[in-house]
């Protein structure tokens, strides 16, 4: 069986040939398994969302190669590779459109990929499974189809986005710190929807995240990256093994200067 | 002094011009139509409207000179307005030139543009013209109530047109790629090809606008459109601010937004009456025309900060 994701030589430099210049990927490489639930850990500027924007396509890389479930998607347009790719962001305003109603962002993104011509965008059999999906979030956003997102809490935002992102099965889920934003309840009810949604599914997802315990509990497999490398890769009963000290002991053995040797003993 | 003048105004005089300027309304309202598909959907401050505007009244002039039916004409200013739409969207997303700055480019190109169309300044059709789709003359005419009751109707049958439009999957995405361009790209939809789809259908508006105006006062003029932004942020904002918390909630508020915005044209036409009717230089209309759309425009900013400085107050 194929990779559902990899990731060969990526670089991408920001800024180039200025005094803000910005090395953010310096070589990544990632294979991920189908059904992998990777989650990504490391400090700052150490290329986190940068790799999930290069998957995505926010703007091109400078080498490298991104294939997804066999197809080269290095060079399509944003809007392209969105056709294999859901994503939920760290702002809960960036997932969703606020002037919209919630069923009417569900039918933009139960059509991702799809040609978007002159039928009415949203018919009343779909109206009816919006409304069973919104019921198994349980947060009483059933009755609301209608109602203007942007009324609606970051929370319940982020809820919503991650339901889009599964209305069309993606190859890949890239969750980019999106519980960031959210108080400490909001944050865990938002995580356990992502775990429901990513086992139902059985989807392959990318999670990035700030918070080491919560990158411990979720996933298959867990990696780190520093400086715009990958440089912690461990998956099944290993990870599971992890905790928050190992990960720390992690960070201060690579941010200490040691980090050519550690990357060699990783391996 | 100001009770002689006054006394000397004539409150008839003000009844007998509203209902040219109540025609006048509506048909600018057509171009106001196109102008909330860019400002208010899109969430692009697009120019283009002041050349576009005179280019349908030029190219309707002159088809009806050539002998082209007047309401056929109407179709050929639709697309004449379309194309110049299509070109402040190609400078603005295959050139990335940001977008104010693309319409800019386009309005000023096309002043040429419709002087090239017309040969001169300004064309007129000849006073006996048969079948014109609106006309002065209609208006004081024994049935000028047919002539209001046809352009009700059009007017109604474009909101009509324009709401389906932005219902369908394509409308949908167009509303996004305004709201949210990152959602948009992020569920598959081609943004800029959204924007480009959208400055076509709202200049085509405008076009068809230039069209009908052009045939309302018997000539097209190559400045017809000077400020013809400000007229139709105007008509927007005046429906906004009148009609945006009746219009919220009902079923189908997005066509009583869109039917609103004629009537936003309307009551600028009837303010913009009261103005001449109390005696103000008809030089000085275009500085009305910005005074009230600069009032229009801060009214809910000011407001909001009065309000937060009345909470901390508490």
């Amino acid at each position: 069986m194929g990779y559902m994701l990899e990731i060969k030589d990526l670089h991408k430099t920001f800024n180039i040939g200025t005094i803000n210049e910005k090395v953010a990927l310096d070589g990544v490489n990632l294979n991920l398994n189908p059904g992998d639930f990777v989650t990504i850990i490391g400090g700052n500027g150490a290329g986190k969302s940068t790799t999930l924007n290069a998957i995505a396509g926010v703007w091109p890389i400078d080498q490298g190669k991104i294939i997804v479930d066999g197809v080269d998607i290095t060079r399509l347009s944003e809007h392209k590779r969105a056709v294999y790719l859901g994503r939920v962001f760290q702002d809960p305003m960036t997932g969703t459109a606020s002037t919209m109603s919630i069923e009417e962002n569900m039918a933009i993104a139960a059509r991702r990929g799809e040609r978007r011509g002159f039928r009415w965008s949203i018919s009343r059999k779909e109206r009816e499974f919006y409304k069973e999906q919104l019921r198994e979030l349980d947060l009483g956003l059933e009755e609301r189809l209608t109602t203007k997102v942007g009324l609606l809490s970051g929370g319940q935002r982020q809820a919503i986005t991650l339901l889009m992102a599964s209305l069309k099965k993606p190859k890949l889920l890239l969750l980019d710190e999106h519980t960031a934003a959210l108080d400490p309840k909001t944050a865990a009810k938002v995580l356990e929807i992502s775990d429901k949604i990513i086992q139902e599914h059985s989807l392959t997802a990318m999670m990035v995240t700030h918070n080491m315990k919560d990158a411990i509990a979720h996933g298959n497999r867990l990696i780190m990256m520093h400086e715009g490398k990958v440089i912690y890769d461990v998956a099944g009963e290993e990870k599971k093994k992890l905790h928050v000290s190992d990960l720390l002991a992690k960070f201060e053995e690579v941010s200490g200067g040691e980090f050519a040797n550690d990357r060699m003993m990783l391996a | 002094m100001t009770m002689t003048m006054l006394m000397a105004l004539d409150p008839m005089a003000l009844v007998r011009s509203l209902p040219g300027n109540a025609a006048q309304g509506l048909i600018w309202g057509i171009m106001a139509l196109g102008v909330y598909i860019t400002f208010r959907i899109l969430d692009f401050a697009d120019l283009t409207v002041d050349g576009s505007l005179a280019t349908g009244g030029a190219v309707a002039v002159m088809l009806i000179q050539g002998g082209m039916h007047p309401a056929l004409s109407l179709i050929f200013a639709f697309l004449a307005g379309m194309a110049a739409g299509f070109v402040t969207g190609f400078l603005h997303t295959a050139l990335g030139i940001p977008g104010i700055l693309a319409s800019i480019l386009t309005q000023i190109s096309l002043y040429s543009v419709n002087l090239g169309i017309m040969g001169k300044a300004n064309q007129s059709m000849g006073i006996g013209q048969k079948g014109l789709v609106a006309s002065a003359r209609y208006v004081t005419s024994d049935n000028s109530y047919l002539f209001f009751i046809g352009l009700i109707v059009g007017c109604l049958v474009l909101v009509a047109i324009v709401y389906w439009l932005f219902g369908t999957e394509l409308g949908a995405s167009i509303r996004a790629t305004g709201c949210n361009p990152q959602m948009a790209s992020a569920q598959g939809i081609n943004t800029n090809f959204c924007k480009v789809i959208a400055l076509m259908i709202s200049n085509g508006l405008v076009g068809l606008c230039g069209g009908v105006y052009a045939q309302y006062q018997g000539a097209a003029d190559v400045n017809a459109g000077r400020g013809a932004i400000v007229i139709g942020l105007a008509a927007v904002i005046i429906s906004e601010v009148i009609f945006g918390k009746l219009c919220a909630g009902k079923k189908i508020a997005f066509a009583y937004t869109l039917a609103s915005v004629f009537v936003g044209a309307i009551l600028y036409y009837i303010a913009y009456a009261l103005v001449m009717w109390l005696g103000i230089d008809s030089d000085y209309m275009k500085l009305f025309s910005a005074v009230v759309v600069t009032c229009f425009l801060a009214a809910p900013y000011l407001k909001g900060k009065y309000l937060v400085r009345r909470r901390m107050a508490k």
